[in-house]
């Protein structure tokens, strides 16, 4: 196959930032997305030229590391896959292919198609776990969890951290991300007791962290690898709720 | 000019004695305290945010101490442990199916061939029940049973039901629990967090580890961090190999500069090669990707007959296929070790009877078991990984067997380390697949995830408050000479690298090498082998030294200037691979000697020659190690040939 990528070039984050074409020539339908970039590189190393940037890492779609837009869409066409997983069948021979990062407020653009994800780990110092000190911990069948509500608890907990939600939100919004650590601990009997403090910990986090509020435009669930469902959001808001009612008599909250 | 020479044994000053299960309640006895108010004082360092970094740092942190905590990825929950996708084994004995902590122990060391300590071992299985407990306390969703109870499963081969695990994403699941107990850590202020950081020297002052030499990832600054001990959980080198299951970043660059200051490097050639893989699809292939070991399972293994046979799969009629691995092994049958399923594999292929554009592939065929137990229910157990299977290879693996071929997986060898989990170097602590302890010559399903996780939380919080109590060690700063040397040291690596401007790229050497290395330190090695390959490393890296070609400068993210420094230590590594490989002559668990095998093929370990862990000790690039031996006895589980027919 042979492409046409358009690639957006940034050399760092005070760059303003372009969009830059190279043809691709003998590209197989067997190669991964990443693998196609891998020689691009390779032939703009060898021509002189710097290589594109690109975050990677596990590149069997559970890392979370890569994102990218292609051509407008998180991860590409195919639906449940990561860019990494994401292989050049999917493309016409012929094809002009956009590369773009991640666009947030809350993920600022570090080179080429690189942001910083941190505000996400921000979200999760501010209440996304149990507090369990190791060796605190009762015998694990002390406390049984229907399976109903275990199997749910991990739908939620399949989030690989990856951004494209917040990507593909008009509003720029990390409220799937979010709700679905709350989804999965809150549907547990571990999570109970920080449960009302959780939510209101991790939402003003995310707040703070500049990413915007939720419009339930559902773009987010659309193109999660994960398919984290949109309904996740509802049970964050229903304890949200629940939780600045209970404000007044909640210690440290 | 000779390859090794060999220096004095080595012992393992922390081992205690008695009976193998009062072990390790006696070394936490004697383990010396430190008191809350000092370990306020108290700074430690943990390079790696994986099952082992990420739970060490969280618990250190819970004790009171200070934890600086780094990782190359951009957040401490990319770890590579994420991926492990079977389960985790624990001696909870919740079946009721004659498992225990002996069993496990057992199990253990005998999949090991006989090349692990049994102290660790054991120790291994007593903190395997605890893990379950804490990891379900941190709200991490296992599997369940309708009653709410934990399910659990067989996996590997294992005549129980001991395997817990949530999916195929277990080890994501894990790594969650223990990256948000670190996250709390930090928010609290008790773990400062550097992530896109990377390792690059460590600092020995006065014999002791003192601190770290990093380099920014994203601005290109070098620092130097001290602390008063620190812990390498930077995982295993797989990716030496070029393809490898490993994430693309995996490296071995902390583990070596630490072996370069005088850490031994233990049985390096021990390397597990995972049987079910997904196989290479063209030269721009840049990793493998596992097949969970579940599917074993269910699905059949075979190759057809006669060579060369391009029929599809399911034009070969019945009588002309052979389900290789249940004709070879008619009581373990398709769920044979992975060492020796992979063996089996290369074997079939090198007959000429490989599946597959490449010819190097074997079927896994889910037929029978689609008839037996319908789709549905196929669906249901492995639903997601035919999913990955198709979207990967493009083929229906419900209408057409999956092929599949070994790939690089695990590496059992690693920094020695002794009881305590202590290096050679005091105060270096090495922590999961970063170090070779528990896993002899071979690692068993599921094991991985527990040590990780025994070593993080349960062991090394307890081990390292025995060195600090035996502090504080004199105040040093980034000013100290050895420090300023490890940091220039790091600068002139640098600035070599990007000086060369050679033409040819870092993926291109990091490729040849790799291919040397699975051809010759793969699944099968013989001595005409590693020499050749000793010789083509040596003449490659020579080559890598005067034509890399690294683009721009050391001043912000530069992806390739990061790839060509670790591309640069696995140069090294490779070579004492071979070196390793090469000295024993015998065959255990990943390391088959093709001249060391019995009447029908299968490993003919040497234990009165081999039983023993290799330590190297680094003299100088190409110059020769020393080998340091230290005596493996076996008290409790008899050392016997080990038999899957």
């Amino acid at each position: 196959m042979n492409l046409t990528l358009r690639i957006w070039r940034q050399s760092g984050p005070q760059d303003k930032g372009r969009m830059v074409t190279y043809p691709v020539d003998d590209v197989s339908p067997d190669m991964s997305f990443l693998e196609m970039l891998d020689v691009l590189n390779e032939r703009l190393i060898l021509a002189g030229e710097e290589p594109v940037a690109f975050d990677h890492d596990c590149r069997e779609g559970i890392c979370g590391m890569c994102g990218l837009m292609i051509n407008g869409d998180a991860h590409g066409p195919q639906r449940g896959t990561t860019a990494c997983q994401l292989h050049m069948r999917q493309f016409k021979d012929g094809e002009t292919i956009d590369i773009e990062p991640w666009r947030a407020r809350a993920f600022p653009v570090i080179k080429d198609l690189v942001v910083n994800r941190n505000a996400f780990d921000k979200i999760i110092a501010a209440g996304g776990y149990i507090t369990a000190p190791t060796g605190s911990a009762p015998e694990a069948h002390a406390a049984p969890v229907a399976k109903a509500n275990a199997d749910a608890a991990f739908e939620s907990a399949a989030c690989i951290g990856c951004g494209a939600c917040v990507a593909a939100c008009p509003n720029g919004s990390g409220m799937l991300f979010t709700a679905a650590k709350v989804t999965q601990l809150s549907l547990l009997p571990q999570g109970q007791p920080e449960r009302y403090t959780r939510v209101i910990g991790m939402v003003d986090a995310h707040d703070e962290a500049g990413f915007g509020g939720c419009t339930n435009a559902g773009e987010c669930t659309a193109v999660c690898p994960k398919g984290i469902p949109l309904n996740t959001i509802g049970r964050l808001n229903r304890d949200y709720l629940t939780a600045t009612a209970k404000r007044g008599d909640t210690p440290g909250s | 000019m000779e390859l090794f020479t060999e220096g004095e044994p080595l012992a393992d000053p922390k081992a205690p004695d008695g009976p193998v299960e009062k072990r390790w309640e006696t070394r936490r006895f004697e383990a010396k305290l430190v008191n809350p108010a000092n370990r306020r004082k108290m700074t430690v360092i943990v390079v790696g945010t994986g099952l082992a970094g990420g739970s060490a740092a969280a618990t250190l942190a819970e004790q009171g101490y200070r934890v600086r905590s780094y990782c190359y990825q951009d957040s401490p929950r990319r770890a590579h442990s994420i991926a492990a996708q079977g389960g985790i084994n624990a001696a909870k004995n919740y079946r009721n199916d004659g498992d225990s902590v002996h069993r496990l122990f057992y199990d253990t060391v005998k999949g090991g061939d006989f090349r692990s300590r049994e102290s660790n071992v054991h120790r291994l299985a007593e903190v395997s029940v605890n893990i379950i407990d804490q990891c379900v306390a941190q709200g991490v969703p296992f599997a369940r049973e309708y009653g709410g109870l934990l399910d659990t499963r067989s996996f590997g081969g294992a005549q129980v039901q001991r395997t817990f695990y949530a999916r195929g994403q277990t080890g994501q699941q894990l790594l969650l629990g223990a990256y948000q107990a670190l996250e709390r850590q930090i928010g609290l202020g008790n773990v400062e967090m550097h992530t896109r950081h990377e390792m690059l020297e460590l600092v020995v002052v006065d014999g002791h580890a003192r601190g770290i030499v990093v380099r920014d990832m994203v601005t290109g600054e070098i620092s130097t961090e001290m602390a008063d001990a620190v812990v390498l959980a930077s995982g295993g080198y797989g990716n030496v190999f070029y393809l490898s299951t490993n994430a693309k970043g995996c490296n071995v660059t902390a583990s070596w500069r630490a072996h370069r200051k005088g850490a031994y490097f233990a049985n390096p050639c021990y390397t597990q090669i995972h049987p079910t893989c997904i196989p290479v699809s063209g030269d721009h292939q840049s990793k493998l990707t596992l097949m969970s070991e579940s599917l074993r399972n269910d699905g059949r293994v075979w190759v057809p007959q006669h060579q060369d046979d391009d029929r599809a799969p399911r034009d070969i009629p019945e009588d002309e296929r052979d389900y290789y691995l249940e004709r070879i092994y008619p009581s373990f049958g398709n769920l044979v070790p992975r060492d020796i399923a992979s063996r089996a594999a290369k074997n079939v292929c090198d007959e000429g009877r490989g599946v597959g554009p490449t010819k190097l592939g074997v079927y896994l065929d889910f037929a029978d078991a689609i008839d037996r137990l319908g789709r549905k229910a196929i669906e249901a157990k492995y639903g997601n990984l035919f999913e990955m299977y198709e979207r990967i290879t493009g083929e229906d693996p419900y209408q057409v067997p999956m092929r599949i071929y070994p790939a690089v997986h695990y590496t059992m060898g690693g920094l020695w380390v002794d009881y305590d989990l202590q290096s050679t170097i005091p105060g270096l602590f090495v922590i999961g697949e970063a170090n070779f302890s528990d896993h002899g010559a071979n690692r068993l399903g599921a094991s991985a995830l527990m040590q990780g996780l025994a070593d993080g939380y349960f062991v090394l919080p307890t081990t390292i408050a025995h060195y600090l109590a035996s502090g504080p060690r004199e105040k040093v700063d980034a000013s100290h000479p050895a420090a300023v040397q490890a940091r220039r040291e790091v600068e002139d690596r640098i600035a070599r690298l990007l000086a060369v401007d050679g033409d040819r790229t870092v993926d291109s050497f990091h490729r040849e090498l790799g291919q040397i290395m699975w051809e010759h330190c793969g699944m099968e090695r013989s001595e005409a082998g590693l020499r050749k390959a000793i010789d083509e490393i040596r003449a490659l890296r020579e080559q890598f030294w005067q034509r890399v070609r690294v683009p721009g400068d050391g001043e912000g993210l530069n992806q390739s200037l990061e790839k060509a420094g670790r591309v640069a230590d696995f140069f090294e590594l490779a070579e004492l691979m071979c070196v390793d490989a090469l000295h024993r002559e015998e065959s255990c668990g990943g390391h088959f000697r093709a001249e060391h095998q019995t009447p029908d093929g299968e490993a003919q370990r040497d234990d009165d020659r081999f039983a023993y862990v290799a330590a190297w000790e680094y003299t100088g690039t190409g110059e020769p190690a020393v080998l340091h031996k230290e005596d493996l006895t076996f008290e409790y589980v008899h050392p016997t040939q080990r038999s899957y027919k």
